[in-house]
């Protein structure tokens, strides 16, 4: 069936960029520059995807605190910076939403 | 040994039990949009099975409902994807003391979350034998709960019919954000997350998430020219 000739594809299209760089581990060797390059990943791709989920609302860039994505992620984010503990920051997170959307 | 292995499997789990607790809501979306979009039962579980890569999955479910075309859909999920390779290079230094057998499930489980435990422990301890056991113990718990999760989404969609429209992916973004700020240490690592807000509120419209490649390569690429410059200037 199509479906899971769609899940057989996605499947591959996953495993792949997950799999090739470990397996090729100790054969190929990887620069220090690009090790070095290589912190700044998980900073620049999960900074990508918070934005464009957070900052857009209904398609359009909304800047403002009625905006609750965007204002429960600030609040997250205050809360990451001085507990530096994941749990604090979800909990912050999701209550900022919460109480926002209950008051609305 | 087998006493140490153990409690490494169990702090890995324990050390990704708050990203677990983000992800659940995740999972539980995931299967109330796939019973929307009218996916079989089998087939919503068994992408959560074989895929297992919540991002890929949302989007490629939200495809499907708005009937996009097969090959439009896996490209999608490439693109997405390809984060996971920075990911894998990322872990090539510590792989490559492991046999080639257990690269293949280790590669299959690897997600956001667990990547972000396991290199936030190699970072601190560089040394650890058996980090693999912390790494097994950190995914395996989220499989399970992403299964779950899943198969609990999938139940109450059939029940509560409104509960894609609550805004429960706030739950992923806080989640992301908790990984992010404790790594802001430097200003090249704040340069990186500036970049990358700015360069994806501009790429927004760029079709199928191009924008968000684009976005992370330009905010890696100037993160790593300042950090380069940086350490030049410390070596004169």
């Amino acid at each position: 069936m199509n479906d899971w000739m769609l899940i057989g594809g996605m499947a591959l299209l996953t495993f792949m960029p997950r799999y090739l760089p470990l397996g090729l581990a100790g054969r190929v060797h990887i620069a220090p520059w690009l090790q070095r390059a290589l912190t700044f990943v998980p900073v620049a791709v999960l900074t990508a995807i918070v934005a464009q989920t957070a900052l857009y609302r209904h398609g359009a860039l909304d800047l403002t605190w009625h905006n609750h994505r965007a204002t429960a992620a600030l609040c997250a984010a205050v809360a990451a910076h001085f507990s530096k503990s994941m749990f604090v920051t979800v909990i912050v997170g999701l209550a900022t939403f919460a109480l926002l959307g209950f008051l609305a | 040994m087998s006493n140490t292995r153990t409690q490494l499997f169990f702090l890995g789990a324990r050390d990704t039990l708050p990203l677990i607790i983000a992800a659940m809501p995740f999972g539980i979306v995931y299967g109330a949009m796939a019973e929307n979009a009218g996916l079989s039962l089998a087939a919503i579980l068994g992408m959560s099975a074989f895929v297992f890569a919540g991002s890929a999955q949302f989007i490629a479910v939200t495809l499907l409902a708005s009937s996009a075309a097969l090959p439009v859909i896996l490209l999608t999920v490439f693109i997405v994807n390809a984060r996971h390779v920075l990911y894998s290079a990322n872990l090539m230094r510590w792989a490559s003391r492991l046999p080639q057998w257990l690269r293949i499930p280790l590669a299959f489980w690897l997600t956001d979350e667990t990547f972000a435990v396991v290199s936030n422990r190699l970072t601190r301890e560089p040394g650890t034998p058996g980090l693999h056991w912390y790494y097994l113990g950190s995914d395996l718990f989220m499989y399970g709960n992403w299964l779950a999760c899943t198969w609990i989404g999938l139940t109450l969609s059939r029940r509560v019919p409104d509960l894609t429209h609550w805004g429960l992916d706030v739950a992923m973004i806080v989640a992301f954000v908790g990984i992010v700020v404790p790594v802001l240490k430097d200003r090249a690592h704040w340069l990186c997350a500036a970049v990358a807000v700015g360069c994806s509120v501009l790429t927004h419209q760029w079709p199928h998430q191009t924008g968000l490649l684009f976005s992370s390569l330009a905010a890696i690429a100037a993160g790593g020219l300042l950090d380069r410059r940086r350490s030049e200037q410390v070596d004169e």
